[in-house]
């Protein structure tokens, strides 16, 4: 649909000699010996998809338990391993993986580089992945079945796993080496490989989010590791570090904990961020608004994000002045939040917009993502998060983020990108049907949780008062309506991909810009072998 | 686009976002049910639900802004109304505007928000003490000052009725998963301090009535207090995960007038007393 004459396709010239060969022959050779950017980017997308379904069935369990109160179908213990499994593997499973995916995919070709800086560090990176989550799965069928303490692994709770937790532990390990490797060739791709004319201040928005949240990725995944260690010697090896009896801290386990674990909220937020700042873009045919804005306030969050750990802690006990520290600046995360959704609404206005699906998703993400960022805000209040601490209302409040926000900012650019990954469009019809019901379905889902969170019901509880039965009962419809949803989207997917009759264009969308739309659909399977010239008109922003 | 279309569009977009805030923010409780934070029965608990109900106004009414210039955007500025894109892409008057406003907005939040919290943690002048302790799956109680102490357990009833495939209608059953066997009770119009700690794993006594929850941590005392306003039964439940019971180990806390809690008092203790006799007879 290209209209301008700058999206001529740029590798035209060498697609012909390229499209057919220096494909490895043999399917082992193809994908478990890979070095292809595009190749491990599938592999990734893939394996997330895979992922976001197991994640997703036992979702289904808890919503199925939760149904109604009395407990009918599982014990409590067996509830717990799937809340604390769930989370880890939609956690380190379906988000993180995919939004690595699409860094592999997008990032060499939105900035004119032939593929990633370390290909080979690339492949193993992907491939620890699957031993990873085996490993951690297996847990589940072991005698002394799987992780239970929720997926914040406190102590002294944890220690009480059986002999399957150092298997936990070492899952853990993997996915951590294979986070931090994922990142440095980030990094080192986006260092020093951008083609000529791609300055830093002209890279994509989802480059420079990418390239902050590597880096949050490099400062935390040992801070984890080291805890998880911690965890794994007083276990089995008689240290006290987070035992109090023995001169440990329970509580230290904590702080490090969230040390980590609040700049990983941001590792699955910010890339979304990225996506939605180049799809607004595109369908209001408009240039972003306020593009080095953007880059500031992304950089300000993530380093919000290394000084609010305690607001996870509120109750533990802590001083008046570090509850304070805490509340001042959890709330301060708001300004730069705030800016983005004001520049992504100012993106919008006065556009030319149509409404295609990664449209739709895009504005469900903003509108979505918004309730959970306001929700945000009430928890950030320290008084008041007294109350809401581990209720149904956190629950609440973190799904909307992360389903309603980093899932359908992964939705959003599955419809957006996947014609230009597989060269097909996919159906608009069942995208749009996709993006409706999901929609729905997740307000009815996660939106009864405020009011059972506020009105005292605490998460992590196989059964409850039948005070709460009506919510649970719409929430559990929700989820299972929610679930059934998704199905489609993987439809969706199969047929873009395998039996697509519908050839996409080049540039794909009508207002398309920025290098990977220069190249066609799909692209040559090694594109920019000779780095283009980047120029200002072929960016999304304006300068 | 003219001006006043622009106006109307968005005023009715506006009538729309309060319509559609109005339906997930009010309309539920005429179902019957029970969808925001108690007010409860102590200063702290109101302070809470004060500051809860501002902070979420606030929210409320930045939402409504944002979603009704997004929503008069997706109207009047798409493509099939033939409405061409302006060419803007920034503005740093409007990005200033938009930092500094919200951080105004931050102060006017972050001022009672300290309030209540310094009022929360000022623990000072307690008239009696309780020590909690969390057991998996119990809380224990002891009154420091009156020499009593017992251990507090979901009610047998709830128990039968909770398990796998009981058969009995949770329904059936009063006060289903909210009830123990010895609650813990309490004078009002007393200032009350509370240790709080655990001897297995950490927990957490929370009574939303009450206003708060603290952590019952191994090897840590937390303090905490409250000062009840009015008698009454008052329930709530443990809310740290804590192993595959902690969804049966709540708390019940029952308030009395000054003159029947000295009453309980000397019960207990009679009752205490008794007990001791008759085990050195046995």
């Amino acid at each position: 649909m290209s209209t301008e004459i700058s999206y001529t396709d740029i590798d035209d010239v060498h697609d012909d000699h390229e499209d057919h060969d220096h494909k490895p022959t043999g399917f082992l050779n193809r994908w478990l010996f890979t070095t292809n950017h595009k190749d491990i980017g599938t592999l990734y997308l893939g394996f997330s998809l895979l992922m976001f379904l197991i994640g997703g069935a036992m979702a289904m369990v808890i919503r199925a338990e939760l149904f109604m109160p009395g407990l009918q179908l599982v014990e409590p213990d067996f509830f717990n391993q799937m809340t604390t499994m769930h989370a880890l593997v939609m956690v380190f499973g379906a988000v993180m993986p995919a939004w690595v995916g699409f860094a592999n995919w997008l990032i060499p070709m939105m900035i004119g580089a032939p593929d990633m800086a370390l290909p080979r560090m690339n492949n193993w990176s992907f491939w620890i992945l699957p031993f990873a989550f085996t490993m951690l799965l297996s847990t589940l069928f072991m005698d002394s079945g799987g992780p239970a303490a929720g997926w914040t692994l406190y102590p002294p709770l944890v220690l009480q796993t059986g002999t399957s937790f150092a298997f936990v532990v070492f899952a853990v390990h993997m996915m951590g080496i294979s986070s931090i490797m994922g990142s440095i060739n980030i990094i080192a791709t986006i260092f020093n490989m951008r083609a000529p004319g791609m300055t830093l201040l002209r890279m994509p928005m989802f480059v420079w989010t990418w390239l902050i949240t590597a880096f949050l990725l490099i400062a935390v995944m040992p801070v984890l590791a080291g805890a998880v260690t911690m965890l794994l010697t007083d276990h089995f090896f008689g240290t006290n570090f987070f035992n109090a009896a023995g001169g440990g801290d329970p509580v230290m386990f904590q702080h490090i904990f969230w040390f980590f674990g609040h700049p990983e909220v941001y590792i699955m937020i910010l890339p979304a961020f990225g996506v939605i700042s180049e799809i607004l873009p595109t369908f209001s045919r408009k240039p972003l608004f306020g593009y080095a804005s953007m880059v500031y306030a992304t950089a300000t969050i993530a380093f919000l994000s290394f000084i609010v750990w305690a607001h996870h802690m509120f109750t533990v006990g802590m001083p008046l002045q570090g509850e304070l520290f805490f509340m001042y600046a959890t709330m301060l995360i708001s300004v730069p939040t705030g800016v983005k959704v004001f520049n992504w609404v100012s993106t919008m206005w006065q556009g030319s917009m149509t409404f295609e699906t990664p449209m739709l998703f895009a504005i469900g993400f903003v509108v979505l993502f918004t309730i959970g960022g306001l929700s945000g805000l009430m928890l950030a209040i320290t008084a008041a998060d007294f109350q809401y601490h581990d209720t149904y209302f956190v629950v609440a409040h973190f799904h909307y983020v992360l389903v309603p926000g980093a899932v359908f900012a992964l939705m959003a650019a599955t419809y957006y990108w996947l014609p230009k990954f597989s060269g097909n469009m996919y159906s608009e019809k069942w995208g749009k049907i996709h993006f409706w019901l999901s929609a729905i379905f997740v307000n009815v889902l996660f939106f009864p949780q405020h009011y059972l969170g506020l009105a005292g019901m605490p998460r992590r509880i196989p059964d409850y008062s039948p005070q709460f039965a009506d919510f649970n009962m719409i929430s559990s419809i929700g989820g299972f309506a929610f679930g059934a949803t998704q199905l489609i989207f993987v439809g969706v997917v199969l047929h873009c991909v395998f039996r697509s009759k519908v050839k996409a264009t080049a540039g794909v969308w009508e207002s398309s810009r920025g290098l990977e739309w220069t190249l066609q659909s799909p692209p040559a399977y090694h594109s920019f072998t000779t780095p283009p010239e980047v120029t200002h008109n072929m960016l999304r922003h304006a300068e | 686009m003219k001006k006043e279309n622009t106006v109307i569009v968005a005023l009715a977009v506006l009538a729309a976002v309060i319509a559609a805030t109005w339906l997930i923010l009010v309309a539920p409780a005429l179902t019957g049910n029970e969808i925001n934070m108690p007010r409860g029965v102590t200063q702290q608990s109101a302070d809470h639900f004060d500051l809860h109900m501002y902070v979420l106004w606030v929210c409320v009414i930045i939402g409504i802004g944002v979603f009704t210039m997004m929503f008069t955007s997706i109207v009047l500025h798409r493509k099939s109304r033939g409405h061409e894109p302006a060419k803007f892409s920034h503005s740093t008057k409007a990005e200033i505007i938009w930092t500094i406003i919200p951080i105004l907005i931050l102060i006017a939040m972050a001022v009672p928000a300290t309030t209540a919290l310094v009022r929360m943690e000022d623990s000072s002048g307690a008239e009696m003490t309780v020590k909690i302790t969390g057991f998996q799956w119990r809380w224990k109680y002891e009154y420091l000052d009156q020499d009593i102490s017992f251990i507090s357990s979901l009610e047998p009833a709830s128990n039968a009725a909770r398990q796998l495939n009981s058969g009995v209608a949770p329904e059936s059953v009063d006060n289903y998963l909210l009830d123990v066997d010895h609650p813990l009770v309490l004078p009002i119009g007393k200032k009350i301090k509370f240790l709080i700690t655990a001897d297995d794993v950490i927990h957490s006594w929370w009574v939303p009535d009450l206003g708060w929850k603290r952590d019952a941590i191994p090897g840590f005392i937390n303090e905490a207090w409250t000062n009840i306003k009015e008698p009454g039964t008052y329930r709530g439940q443990c809310a740290e995960l804590c192993g595959k019971d902690h969804g049966f180990m709540p708390i019940v806390v029952i308030a009395l007038a000054e003159d029947e809690f000295e009453t309980w008092v000397s019960d207990q203790l009679a009752e205490t007393r008794q007990s001791d006799v008759q085990g050195t007879a046995q």
